[in-house]
Order: structure tokens, then C-alpha cells, then sequence
């Protein structure tokens, strides 16, 4: 059951998230901002747009788009945001990055479908911080399954929330820290990516979509929506787990549940949207340095595991 | 960083106060409050640039509106196209025009899209905007004021 | 009835290799192709009966001289023969139309080269097994040579092969024949008795694995592998690159698990080590490699590479723990999954070099609209080979991964060292292998023709297109119902399989489930639910054809799209100091002025660094040894008497000294 609130949540959530991301962005900057709605009524307007087929492309271009929304989907579903009851079989945590992946994947062949360069220049950025993010994730995953011994996101966030103080633990910091850089890059989020950015020689994300229009893109943009909630939630339920039920809670319990999630989530869109004020993209070239990092501390989360268990 | 905090926090909301709207409804009203634009500059002096440029800036904050300035046609749903149409950017124009998902709205900005302004004539010029593809809001002026480009903007979006 | 049929696969092929020698040309192509379908399938039949528990051992003492031949199936090899067996009915079936044109003797070794792949996990002595290693080898030289006369870079490759598989050969005979002489028996079953000084041991692991590794493409001895695979014909690339490399798994694990019965841990480390480098190097030379077939060779280099992990991983935890079955039973899955996939894609790839005359990637595309059955089944077997789900190599790294995670607590220090890295490895080459097969597919399928070949393509013949498509079912059987061949898999080793379940897979021992049918469901069902909901809100204005955005400007030519080489580019700057790639810039200034250029001429290249590093400094070593010994030959008859005569005497003089 909560596998289909979860979806109904983030179906719903995930465009009010960027909004609130874009509103907060908007007042450290001293504008008005275009209210958290704003995300929803360009997805609305979006659907109600034509629909179009450039010249040469085929049902790789069509079918990207769905494979995308549909991988991010299936994420809101297997991940353990208001309960950890999960989708056995599916919530394993490399079944949930090899998903989100290939979300990925399906995109940038769409990309490449076109022929342009500025499409096969995105595809292949976005592929190589793809390849260079994988190490991170997994190294990290490494760490946390240690303690829980498995997999599992449902595994590891019941343990977690049984034994809070763990979450002080360096183990959990470390990792913490290098899940923070991935869900960036793979959200293409500031310093990775510049989700507002109007060059094309400069973006990633944004290049592999310049031909999509109307619903293809409506679906886009709201997959990129859930990715980034289902990944800060992700990080809220294994690094905060408080106030997630467990298997079997009452319908007052989950509806707490639902509303502590978001929340967390919300504070870390506000988070992450007030450090890109702060901040400006990277070089290109210096992405590698930062995931390099990224991994370095992952790596030290497991030695931590052993080391200081 | 604490410099930046400071100075945010100092310098609070820089945004203008909403002003009334002379007319009401909206010309897109399909559209319902949100407008992609795509900028096209048909050989412009650039004057229009900056301008459009203050209108999206944080004093006027035309994104309060719902509408935002996109890299792709295809993300589009209307253009804003600047000074007149040179010879070399005719073909160019007509093809963004085609490029944009139906519904799409052309917005001519400033005396040259709307009319050739002083390059009526030149040599150079293959017309005004309406002259290549259908126009459907005009903002005169030269420069147009952020004002009348913001102004021009909500009869878009409606809000 | 396991005896009958694995003998009938043998027959099978040899009757096929006679009656390709005397059909008449037009008949051949097809009666080699189904004999060697034929023979496959039976070896499938024949290893799937092994592993269902038919045991069957044959003494045959007058086929060989001295030795005689003495076969038996188990298990471990019963995996092989099957695995063998089913990338010869996908290449079978393949050449039928593929072949057509190939010579004689080519057409009728492909048979033999299949018996002899059957016959070498099915040896039950050391003379046995090198038997069939040599026959495997030098009928794969002749295939690997089969158009030499119309590339030069054929005759090369061969070369390279014939040598480095031939020092392997040396490796693997002096390793199985020291051991031999210190079992005092060369028969299997004596080997196992055996007990050696852990120093002979060691000398037996070693030699035997650098043999083994050579034909497993394992880095520092792949490098006939990249050369080889590309040269060959396509169906001769599937079988060499799916069911030929195993072998060399095979050998690592029948010697080291098997007959030495397990070893030190340093000895797995070392091949847990190579297994991670070759993995590593290989998927990151695959990925800014713009030659399709040496794309595949090199991830093939990779994928052998993990099985290694798999293996010494294996090895490491000591047999009869749960960790030690799980990593075990990962290594084979992922032999057999490497097969399937690396069939399917080496036969696309043949067919799109017959269609386009090309395998350069920077010169294709657009074989979508051209090629449509060839495309999806390329993209099948990428998406299986970038271990993405719902593809069957997702399973099996799973499952690797699974059993490196849970070894931390237990293992030890050099463990909890050298799991958290072999993470790191697998992970970073899973996605350098998404980064390859997206190059693969979406530059030389996708978008439009770069060059000549690729827009004149046209689909392949149904023959061809059956075998790729018998692949693809096996890929697809693999990814969604893993669970039918992991209790086949598990019977090779003693005691409890590593994973149960049906519907979701269950790790026994420790904790993991993984439901690769549910993860394509639960896809396949969100699709579905996206395309309903926007059927529904979305207000139904038809979809429109347009130009491609092109800013405007005049139309897209296919030089604006990104090649292979482009798309590469962020990773190779990237991995600069690992790749160490040559560009060459050769600027001709018009001959007024020196600043006013001509032509600028630009040269990148991509070599083996471990190709240049450590083979090429040996290789003129070699050269300068055979030129200097030109000197001792100088064609004068006196000197050659001198010669004579010195070495008379020097004779005469130690046999004086020895008396």
C-alpha cells in the first residue's frame, strides 16, 4: 500500500519541489519569484501543447521520454520514503541506482536520436558523469549495508531508525557527505549542472532535451522533478530516518509519516537551492576532481565501517 | 560566504511592487500562466537586448509573472522578436516561427519589429516582423521600457 | 543418455567438417552452418544433462598414441559445454547466410573449432586437455586468418595471436606437466591426490594461470584479443569472444579450485587483482575505441575480467562458505550471461558490417530506419552488456556485488581492504560500460548515415537475422528468468545452491533478494499507466513533423553529428594519464607566408598502453638480437667450416674434461 502513496506523493510532491526550490532561489536573489505552483501550470500547459517529431528521429526519440518518467516512477515506488515496507525484489539499492540509470540512458540515446550536435554533445556528458558518479554510489551503498547487512533501502533505513545514534557516526557522515555530491551530479544540479542555464555550449542535462516540445517535454521535465525528490528523500530516510513507519503502522501513523517526509525534503530543496546562490558550475573538466573526492570519502566510510565497528 | 550572506540579507527584496495591470484577461488564455519565450533578434542595435534583459533582471521580475526565457524553440510557446528583419535573418526567423508547438504567439518588440523604425528602407532590411511571420502582440517604443515589456508579458500570461 | 549426447555433438561436428569439404560450393555455407547448429544444440543438451546430475566418463586408450584420450562431464565443465554449445547454434545458424561466401577450408574448420571448444572442459587428463587446447587453437588461427588475403591487418592479428596463444599454450603445458610429474600420474583423478610441496603448488597456479588468463583476454596478455576478435569473421568473433575466452575460466577454475583443491589466499588476491585491472582497462579502452569489433573485444576483456573477480573472490573466501557458492555461482552466471550477450552483439555487429563494409563507428549511422531487426537486437545485447536492468547482465553483477558486500565483516583486513576497491572497480567499469554500449547504439544506430556504406545499407538475410534473434531469446530468458538456469549452475559445487527462489531471487546464507521479473513488470506497467494518463489530460493535437532545430540556420549536415570519437572525448581527457592517447598536428603554411596556412593536418590515436609500455621495449629487444646474430652469418663458406670445426673441437674437449 505505502509503495502507492509513496508514488502518489512524489507524482504529485516532486514539481512542487522545484517550485519551492525556484521560489527560494528567487528571494536570496531579491526577486518575487514565480510561486511554488509555477512548475505545475507549465507542466499543464506542456500536455496541452503539439506534440513533435523532428526530421530523422524515431521511436528511440518517442519512447525516451516514457522510459524516463516511467524508471522514476518506479523509483518513487521501491525507495522507503514514509515507510520501510518495500517493494521486495525492487527496493534493492543497486536495483534503485541500475533504474535510475537507465533512466538516464534512455535519455541520451534520445539525444544522440536526433543527429545535433548540441544533443550528442549533452548524451556524452551526461554519460561520462554518469560513469564517474557509479563508484560513489556504490562505495557508499557499501558502507551503509555493512551495519543492516544488506542491500535493502528498507533494511538499512529500519536499522538505521532503530539505532538513531548511528547517524552521528562517521560512517554515516562520510557517506552522507559523498551521497550529497552524487545526488547533485545526477540531478544536475549547481556545481555539476545548471539547471537554468540558456547557453548550450555549457549545459549537460538541458542539451540532450532541446528538441523535445509538449508532452515529450512535459514528462521530462516532471521525470527530473521526481529524480531529485526521490533522491533527497532518499537521502532524508537513510541519513534521518525519524518519524518513517515500519511495516503494518495505522493510517494516522502514515499520514504523519507523510507529512514528516515532506518536510525533510523540503528543508534539503531549500537546502541544496541556497547553496547554488552561493556557488557557480564547475569547469567541465573539474567535475571529475569533485566525484574523485566524492569517492575518497566514500571509500573512507567503509574503512570506517571496519575499522571503528 | 559571509560577505554574500551579509549582503543578502542586507539588501532584502530589490523586486518592485506589482503593478496594476490596464487591461485584464489574457491573449493566451490556453496557455494558462505560463509562458516559455524564445528571444530572436532579427538585427536589432541590441537596445531591445538590454532592456528585455532589465525586464527579466530582479527590479522588474517578469518570472513572477510565469513567464521565463528558454534556450530552444521547441520549449517555446511564444517568441520575442527584435529589430527589423534583416535579410540574412528572414529565413532564420521563419524557421524558429515553424520550430515553436503549436499554440505560439510572436511578440514584435520595439518601433524596428513592429515597423523597420529608422532602418525603414535600408538596403539591408527585408522588412518589419509582421512582414515574415504573424504577429500577435506589439510593444512600441526605442527602446521599449521594462515597464511596457513586463506589461506586454502579463497580457501573455494573464496574472 | 549425458554420454550419448556429447558424443553425438562431437560426431556431429566432424561429420559436418567431412561433408563441408565435399557438398558443392553453393550447398556448403548451409550444411556447415546447420551441422554446427546441430552439434551445438546437442552440446547443450549434453552439458544441461550434466548439470542435472547425468555423470559420464570415457576411456578411449587407441585414439591418441602413449596416453590414449579420457574424457568425463561434470558440473564445472558440463556449464561450459552447454555455454559453448549455445553460441554455436546462435553462430550456426548465423553463417548460413553470413558464410556464403568463405572458402572451403575456412567453412569446414568451423566445426572442428566447436568440437574442439566441446572437447576441452570435457578432459579428464592433462594430455587430453592440451590436445584439444592446441586443436582449439590453431583452428581458431585459421578462422582468425580467413580474409587475410583481402586485409593486411589480418595477417598481423594473426600473428599476434598465433604467438601469444602459443606462449600460453607453453605456460599451461610446462604448469599441468611439473604437476603431473609430482602427482606421478597425468589423470585428473590422480592430480586431485596429489600432494605437492606448497612451493611446487605455487609454480603450478602460476604457470597454469598466466596460460589460462592469456586465452581469457586478462591484462598484461590481451593484447592478441583486441587484434584477433575484430579481424575474424563475425560468427568466428561470437565464438571466439563468447565461448573461447571461458575456457581460460575454466582452466583457472579447474586448476585452482578443483585439482589443487583451493590455495593460499594471496594466490586469489592476485587473480582478484588482474581479474579488477583487466576490468578496468578493458571497458576503459572499449570506451574510447571507435571500431566496433574492437569495442566488443576489449569489453570482452572487461566482462572476463569480472568473472576473474567473481573467481578469486571465490577463492578467497575458501570453499564451503556461503560467501565462497554465492561468488562462484556469480562468476559462471556472468560467463553464461557474457555469452549470450557478447553472441548477440558480435553477430550485429557482423551484420552491419555486411550491410555498410564498415566498422568504423565515426561512419555510421541511421541503421535504425535502414536496418530496423539488426538495431533492436544491437540494443538488446547493449543493453544487457551495460548491466542495466531489466538486462540479464544486471543479475549477475548483482550477484558479484552481493557476495564482495557481505564478505566485509568476515574477511579480514587484506579483505576489508580489497572489497571496498573491488566495489569501486566494478562499479566504475558498470559504468564506463553504460558509456560504451550508449556510444556503441546511439552512434552507429541511431540519428543519420556519417558515411557512404551506412546509407546504403540494407537488413540483413532472415538466416542471419534468426541466429542474432536465437541470442536475443537466451539474453532475454537470462534477464527475466534467471532462476531457470541458477539450480543448473549451483550443482557445481558441493552443498546448498548460493540462490533460491523463483520469482525473486533469494541469497541463502545472507541477506538479498533481487526480482528481476518485477523490475521489468513494474517498468513495463508504469509505461503503460504514463501513456493512459496522457492520453487522457493531454488535449489531442496531432503530432507534427518538423525540421530538426538547427538555430535557424541551413539544414543539419551528418558532419554535425557528434561521432564516436566526439562523444568520447570528455572520457579520454578525463583518463588521459591511464590512456595516454598521441594526437599529431602537421600544419602547412601556403608557400608565400609562413602564417598563412594551407593545410592543417590532425592525427589522434588511442594505443594499448600496456601493448606499448611492455611489449613493443621486448619485441625490438627481440629484433636487435635476431640483427645482431645477422653478423654471424655472413655467407662466407669458410667461416661457416670455421664454425664446424670450432664447434668439433669445443665438443671434443668437454667430453675429454667429462671423462
Amino acid at each position: 500500500m505505502t509503495p502507492l502513496l509513496q508514488v502518489i506523493l512524489v507524482v504529485l510532491g516532486a514539481p512542487l519541489l522545484v517550485g519551492m526550490m525556484r521560489q527560494v532561489r528567487a528571494r536570496l536573489e531579491g526577486r518575487a519569484g514565480a510561486g511554488v505552483l509555477q512548475p505545475w501550470r507549465d507542466l499543464r500547459k506542456l500536455v496541452r501543447k503539439q506534440p513533435i517529431t523532428p526530421d530523422g528521429t524515431g521511436w528511440v526519440f518517442r519512447m525516451a521520454p516514457l522510459v524516463l518518467a516511467a524508471t522514476a516512477l518506479v523509483a518513487a515506488a521501491a525507495v522507503p520514503l514514509v515507510s520501510t515496507e518495500s517493494m521486495a525484489g525492487v527496493s534493492d539499492l543497486f536495483a534503485v541506482v541500475a533504474l535510475l540509470a537507465l533512466g538516464s540512458v534512455t535519455l541520451a540515446l534520445g539525444g544522440l536520436d536526433t543527429g545535433t550536435a548540441f544533443g550528442g554533445m549533452g548524451a556524452s556528458r551526461e554519460m561520462t558523469v554518469l560513469a564517474l558518479v557509479e563508484p560513489t554510489i556504490l562505495v557508499s551503498v557499501f558502507a551503509l549495508s555493512v551495519r543492516a547487512d544488506s542491500t535493502d533501502l528498507g533494511a538499512i533505513v529500519g536499522y538505521t531508525a532503530e539505532q538513531p545514534l548511528t547517524v552521528v557516526s562517521p560512517v554515516s557522515l562520510l557517506a552522507a557527505a559523498a551521497l550529497a555530491i552524487v545526488t547533485i551530479a545526477e540531478t544536475g544540479r549547481i556545481p555539476v549542472d545548471n539547471p537554468a542555464t540558456h547557453l548550450e555550449l555549457t549545459m549537460i542535462h538541458e542539451a540532450m532535451i532541446l528538441e523535445y516540445a509538449g508532452p515529450d517535454l512535459a514528462l521530462i521535465e516532471w521525470a527530473s522533478a521526481a529524480r531529485l525528490s526521490v533522491l533527497l528523500g532518499l537521502l532524508a530516510s537513510l541519513f534521518a530516518p525519524w518519524g518513517i513507519v515500519t511495516a503494518g503502522a495505522g493510517v494516522v501513523a502514515v499520514l504523519v509519516a507523510m507529512v514528516v517526509l515532506v518536510v525533510k525534503v523540503a528543508v534539503l530543496g531549500a537546502l541544496l537551492a541556497a547553496g547554488e546562490v552561493f556557488m557557480a558550475k564547475l569547469r567541465l573538466f573539474r567535475i571529475p576532481e569533485l566525484l574523485a573526492g566524492s569517492f575518497v570519502m566514500a571509500l573512507l566510510a567503509v574503512a570506517a565501517s571496519f575499522f571503528l565497528a | 560566504m559571509a560577505g554574500l550572506w551579509r549582503k543578502i540579507r542586507n539588501t532584502g527584496r530589490v523586486a518592485e511592487p506589482t503593478p496594476e495591470r490596464t487591461e485584464t484577461g489574457s491573449k493566451a488564455p490556453e496557455l494558462g500562466g505560463s509562458v516559455q519565450i524564445r528571444h530572436v533578434d532579427a538585427g536589432s542595435c541590441n537596445g531591445c537586448e538590454v532592456e528585455i534583459a532589465s525586464a527579466f533582471g530582479p527590479v522588474y521580475d517578469a518570472e513572477r509573472y510565469g513567464a521565463r526565457l528558454v534556450a530552444s524553440p521547441r520549449h517555446a510557446d511564444a517568441l520575442i522578436v527584435t529589430g527589423p528583419v534583416t535579410r540574412n535573418m528572414e529565413v532564420a526567423l521563419r524557421r524558429t516561427y515553424e520550430a515553436v508547438p503549436e499554440p505560439r504567439m510572436v511578440v514584435a518588440l520595439g518601433d524596428c519589429a513592429r515597423n523597420c523604425g529608422v532602418f525603414a528602407g535600408a538596403y539591408g532590411v527585408a522588412g518589419a516582423v509582421a512582414d515574415v511571420v504573424p504577429v500577435d502582440v506589439e510593444v512600441p517604443g526605442c527602446p521599449p521600457r521594462p515597464e511596457a515589456i513586463v506589461e506586454a508579458l502579463r497580457g501573455l500570461t494573464g496574472r | 543418455m549425458t554420454g550419448s549426447l556429447f558424443v553425438a555433438a562431437l560426431a556431429v561436428c566432424v561429420v559436418t567438417t567431412v561433408a563441408a569439404l565435399v557438398v558443392p560450393s553453393w550447398l556448403r555455407s548451409a550444411v556447415t552452418g546447420w551441422g554446427t547448429a546441430g552439434g551445438g544444440a546437442l552440446g547443450v543438451a549434453a552439458g544441461a544433462s550434466t548439470l542435472a546430475g547425468g555423470r559420464w566418463a570415457a576411456w578411449l586408450p587407441e585414439v591418441l598414441p602413449l596416453a590414449g584420450v579420457r574424457l568425463s562431464l561434470d558440473p564445472l565443465g558440463g556449464v561450459f559445454v552447454a555455454v559453448t554449445g549455445g553460441v554455436a547454434v546462435c553462430a550456426g545458424i548465423y553463417a548460413v547466410g553470413y558464410a556464403r561466401e568463405s572458402g572451403r577450408v575456412v567453412q569446414a574448420t568451423l566445426p572442428l573449432f566447436v568440437a574442439s571448444m566441446l572437447l576441452v572442459p570435457a578432459a579428464a587428463t592433462v594430455s587430453t586437455l592440451l590436445v584439444g587446447w592446441e586443436l582449439m587453437a590453431l583452428t581458431s588461427l585459421l578462422l582468425v586468418l580467413a580474409e587475410h588475403a583481402h586485409r593486411a591487418e589480418v595477417g598481423r592479428a594473426g600473428l599476434w595471436y598465433a604467438v601469444m596463444t602459443h606462449l600460453g599454450f607453453v605456460a599451461i603445458l610446462a604448469g599441468l606437466a611439473f604437476f603431473a610429474a609430482g602427482a606421478g600420474g597425468e589423470a585428473f583423478d590422480q592430480l586431485r591426490g596429489a600432494t605437492l610441496s606448497p612451493a611446487a603448488r605455487n609454480v603450478v597456479f602460476l604457470a597454469t594461470l598466466a596460460g589460462f588468463a592469456s586465452k581469457a583476454g586478462i591484462v598484461p596478455l590481451h593484447v592478441w584479443l583486441p587484434r584477433a576478435h575484430p579481424e575474424a569473421p563475425s560468427h568466428v568473433s561470437a565464438l571466439m569472444s563468447a565461448a573461447m575466452v571461458n575456457l581460460g575460466v575454466y582452466g583457472i577454475a579447474r586448476v585452482g579450485l578443483d585439482l589443487l583443491g583451493g590455495g593460499p589466499q594471496w594466490w586469489w588476491l592476485v587473480v582478484l587483482g588482474v581479474g579488477a585491472l583487466s576490468a578496468l582497462f578493458g571497458i576503459l579502452q572499449a570506451a574510447v575505441s571507435t571500431d566496433l569489433k574492437r569495442l566488443l573485444g576489449y569489453s570482452t576483456t572487461e566482462n572476463m575480467g569480472l568473472v576473474l573477480v567473481g573467481v578469486g573472490a571465490a577463492g578467497f573466501f575458501g570453499p564451503g562458505s556461503a560467501l565462497a557458492a554465492l561468488a562462484l555461482t556469480a562468476a559462471v552466471l556472468h560467463v553464461v550471461n557474457h555469452a549470450g550477450f557478447k553472441t548477440l552483439l558480435f553477430l550485429s555487429a557482423g551484420s552491419v558490417l555486411r550491410a555498410t563494409g564498415t566498422r568504423d563507428l565515426d561512419a555510421l549511422g541511421g541503421l535504425r530506419s535502414r536496418m530496423p531487426y539488426t538495431t533492436v537486437l544491437f540494443a538488446i545485447g547493449a543493453l544487457c552488456a551495460s548491466a542495466l536492468p531489466p538486462g540479464n547482465g544486471f543479475v549477475s553483477e548483482w550477484l558479484l556485488l552481493q557476495s564482495l558486500i557481505h564478505a566485509l565483516p568476515s574477511s579480514g583486513v587484506a579483505g576489508a581492504i580489497t572489497m571496498p576497491l573491488a566495489v569501486g572497480v566494478i562499479a566504475l567499469s558498470a559504468g564506463l560500460a553504460v558509456a560504451t554500449f550508449v556510444k556503441a547504439f546511439g552512434v552507429g544506430f541511431l540519428a543519420r548515415p556519417r558515411g557512404s556504406g551506412a546509407e546504403s545499407a540494407t537488413e540483413s538475410p532472415p538466416s542471419m537475422l534468426a541466429g542474432m534473434g536465437t541470442a536475443a531469446a537466451c539474453c532475454a530468458l537470462l534477464a527475466l528468468a534467471p532462476a531457470a538456469v541458477l539450480p543448473g549452475l549451483s550443482a557445481i559445487l558441493p552443498g546448498a545452491p548460493a540462490v533460491s527462489g523463483q520469482v525473486a531471487l533469494r541469497l541463502n546464507g545472507v541477506l538479498g533478494t533481487i526480482s528481476p521479473v518485477l523490475i521489468a513488470g513494474s517498468l513495463v506497467l508504469a509505461v503503460a499507466a504514463l501513456l493512459a494518463v496522457l492520453r487522457l489530460i493531454s488535449t489531442r493535437r496531432v503530432r507534427r513533423a518538423a525540421r530538426l532545430w538547427d538555430c535557424g540556420a541551413g539544414p543539419m549536415s551528418a558532419r554535425m553529428e557528434y561521432t564516436a570519437t566526439s562523444f568520447a572525448e570528455p572520457l579520454q581527457r578525463v583518463f588521459d594519464d591511464v590512456l595516454a592517447p598521441e594526437s599529431d598536428v602537421d600544419v602547412t603554411p601556403v608557400r608565400e607566408s609562413a602564417y598563412l596556412v594551407e593545410r592543417v593536418r590532425f592525427q589522434a590515436r588511442i594505443p594499448d598502453r600496456i601493448e606499448h609500455r611492455l611489449y613493443e621495449p621486448v619485441l625490438a629487444g627481440l629484433k636487435a638480437v635476431g640483427r645482431s646474430a645477422r653478423v654471424l652469418a655472413n655467407g662466407s663458406v669458410h667461416r661457416y667450416l670455421a664454425y664446424g670445426f670450432y664447434a668439433l673441437t669445443g665438443a671434443l674437449i668437454v667430453l675429454a674434461v667429462l671423462r
